[in-house]
């Protein structure tokens, strides 16, 4: 069975490749690429199954002698992660392929856009599949290549304005990574994460403490923890709507994943769990007051995604057995839920011609479905029982109570807290879009911008300018019909400033939404209310994994055995 | 482990002017900055190799005097990664040049935008939605509630 193990990395890539070869049928290309994702969800359903009977599996690749080569591992943490991740990649992609089916296209070209989205979907899986440290800085390199591919689909001026953010904050984390992989193989002498966790417990304790600090830092700005979150709401919302769905579900988990094995695996005895629970804490609160103070639903959205990164974090902070096993339910709860809102946000932009609050209203009337597609996630996110976000959360209190420190209690509290927040924010995403008439949404834009006029005197509104003379002169002389051709499709490609209501007089929005996009949002949600049905097996699953991660001898002695060490 | 002090002190140039052009504005600096780090943190792993040795070939050199090659290997992905995001980052400068006639780094429209509605909170006490509907009495107070929450995001 162990032979399975390297196939979820090894498929896409072959897939991404036959996609590209075929990049002139995208037909062919949507059968290559749903055809290998559903592979891998079986694969990743057997590797649970196996993971969970017989204890992990290991592959060493290229036939090394064993520590030497590249290790790939599927515990039973990594290959839960790997089956959440495989659903809702293919639930993203059936959900894409809807999309493309019906706009026009240049949104996603689709020659691209396939083989890329193959290629982030090894890297995700290779992330939690790796054995060893550098294996996994590979396979973060691999996704967020392919990630900075999806952001900047097509090339748009809010596109590249995000995408340049996006992409120097995580190289920047790269390189930060790749000197802590310097410094740990200098003090230890291999990457491999098995030996590591025998010899970093040797090494004087302020050398450890040294590298977990990078570790930490380089897997917290992937992840989005606070104060090295500030990347994310900016980046994310300009995507296109599947992109940015599997982008919130997937991504920032692989971050949250690294830190649990880095924490459970290489520093059981670590000096730093009170700073995570902090860490924990500001990131749900500062998330979620962010949240609140949007008016875009993708960018309401994306503060929440960082504000519930906080719960995970709280989780891995404790460090206990029920610490560990509520933070993978929740991740689990996550992923699903945060993909879907985002798709569904998706469908609300068609349905509405846009995710601006200050233009939507009236969509519940006006369609039903799209109401209960979007409230459903949202109430479950908010954490209302019995959904799976009130038994993560749940879970994840009564670690809490159980470890009761003081500052177990504080984070106990702040959870409470920013559930009942996520609940006002999605709240009042729900009154101004679902609830109000699209009228009221036009008159109550009308006066804004009548407000904003009034004051203009005082407050000068010349957003986004450019901090060097912007020097239209010297550009002039070199514009060519090429420039000329990039700004025209950039501007159309910006959205209009009118608001629902007049875009509803005009009968420019389409009444019904596409059946392949609504049928992937709601099988996603439809998976998530699962989630409930299936929490007792569940949470006895996790709770055998967090035991696995606590013991940490059954993930040592099954990639070394005795005499390799 | 004997560390080499040469070799620490230029990754530690590298890495630090790296990082002074990483915080300008345009790309194209930025990307240079970045450039200089990755060769840094190279320079890094050669530190972390240890005491450089003869050639790590079988048959080639003494066992014990072979220099580590596992962190040559590791510096070689790390080489061909970067030059991979560079090209990438050379793209999009272009791209953004293209657009907008220069390449800075800009700010995000969205927040600017959210920072202006708190300061007209701010700045007028006046500042209510439903005054506006006066004549409308009839209307009134059911406007109440929603220009309440149209309100929201500017608090």
């Amino acid at each position: 069975m162990s032979a399975l193990v390297a196939l979820p990395v090894l498929l896409p890539l072959l897939g991404a490749g036959l996609a590209l070869t075929l990049s002139k049928r995208p037909r062919a290309q949507r059968v290559v690429s749903t055809f290998v994702l559903t592979i891998v969800v079986v694969i990743a359903a057997l590797l649970v199954y196996e993971a969970d009977r017989n204890g992990p599996q290991t592959v060493w690749v290229g036939a090394w002698p064993e520590p030497l080569g590249i290790s790939l591992v599927a515990d039973r943490l990594s290959s839960l992660m790997l089956l959440v991740s495989a659903v809702v990649t293919l639930a993203v992609l059936v959900y894409s392929i809807g999309q493309g089916m019906t706009s026009d296209g240049r949104d996603t070209p689709v020659s691209i856009y396939h083989p890329t989205f193959l290629v982030l979907s090894a890297g995700v899986a290779n992330a939690f599949l790796a054995g060893d440290l550098f294996n996994l800085f590979v396979s973060f390199e691999i996704l967020l290549f392919a990630s900075y591919v999806l952001l900047t689909l097509g090339g748009t001026s809010a596109r590249i304005r995000a995408g340049t953010i996006y992409v120097v904050v995580n190289m920047l984390s790269s390189m930060l990574f790749l000197i802590s992989v310097a410094a740990v193989y200098a003090a230890t002498g291999t990457v491999n994460l098995a030996q590591l966790s025998l010899r970093l417990g040797e090494l004087p304790e302020a050398v450890s403490l040294v590298l977990q600090l990078m570790l930490l830092t380089t897997f917290c700005i992937k992840a989005a923890v606070f104060p090295l979150s500030l990347w994310l709401p900016d980046s994310y919302p300009t995507a296109p709507a599947p992109v940015t769905a599997v982008f919130a579900g997937l991504l920032t988990k692989v971050g949250v994943y690294a830190i649990l094995r880095a924490q459970s695996l290489l520093f059981p005895d670590s000096p730093l769990t009170d700073l995570l629970l902090v860490a924990a804490m500001l990131t749900m609160l500062v998330g979620v007051l962010g949240a609140i103070a949007q008016s875009d639903i993708k960018r309401m959205l994306s503060f929440t995604l960082v504000s519930h990164i906080g719960y995970m974090i709280f989780g891995v902070g404790l460090a206990t057995i029920e610490g560990y096993s509520g933070a993978i339910v929740y991740v689990v709860h996550h992923i699903t839920i945060q993909a879907a809102l985002f798709l569904v946000v998706g469908l609300v932009e068609r349905r509405g011609g846009s995710t601006s609050l200050l233009k939507l209203g009236g969509l519940a009337r006006l369609s039903p479905l799209l109401a209960v597609l979007f409230f459903v996630p949202a109430m479950n996110l908010a954490g209302i029982p019995p959904m799976s976000g009130f038994l993560g959360k749940v879970g994840l209190v009564d670690a809490g109570i159980q470890v009761a420190t003081p500052l177990a209690y504080v984070l106990v509290a702040s959870s409470v807290l920013t559930s009942l927040l996520t609940l006002y924010a999605v709240a009042k995403t729900w009154n101004l879009a679902f609830w109000r008439t699209p009228e009221q949404a036009h008159e109550a834009a009308l006066a804004i911008r009548e407000m904003e006029s009034e004051d203009a005197a005082p407050l000068p509104n010349a957003p986004a300018r450019p901090h060097r003379d912007d020097s239209p002169a010297a550009t002039a002389t070199l514009t060519t019909r090429d420039i000329d051709e990039a700004r025209r499709i950039a501007d159309a490609d910006d959205d209009t400033d009118q608001d629902m209501y007049q875009l509803m007089e005009q009968d420019a929005l389409p009444t019904r939404l596409p059946r392949l996009m609504v049928g992937a949002a709601s099988g996603l949600i439809a998976a998530s209310l699962a989630l409930t049905i299936a929490a007792g097996p569940l949470f006895a699953y996790t709770d055998r994994t967090a035991a696995d991660l606590i013991d940490r001898d059954t993930y040592i002695s099954s990639v070394l055995p005795q005499d390799a060490r | 482990m004997n560390a080499n002090v040469a070799l620490i002190l230029t990754a530690a140039g590298l890495i630090g002017c790296g990082v002074y052009l990483l915080l300008e504005r345009s790309l194209t600096r930025v990307l240079v900055g970045l450039v200089l780090i990755s060769n840094g943190v190279n320079v890094l792993f050669l530190v972390s190799a240890g005491k450089a040795g003869t050639t790590p070939i079988v048959g080639v050199g003494a066992e014990g005097e072979m220099s580590d090659p596992l962190p040559q290997a590791l510096v070689l992905t790390a080489i061909v990664i970067t030059l991979g995001t560079t090209a990438f980052l050379l793209a999009m400068a272009y791209r953004s040049w293209q657009l907008t006639g220069h390449d800075d780094v800009q700010d995000d429209i969205e927040d600017a935008a959210i920072r202006d509605l708190a300061a007209a909170d701010e700045t007028s006490d006046s500042f209510d939605l439903s005054l506006l509907h006066t004549n409308d009495t009839e209307r009134n107070d059911d406007t109440d509630s929603e220009t309440d929450t149209s309100k929201g995001p500017s608090r």
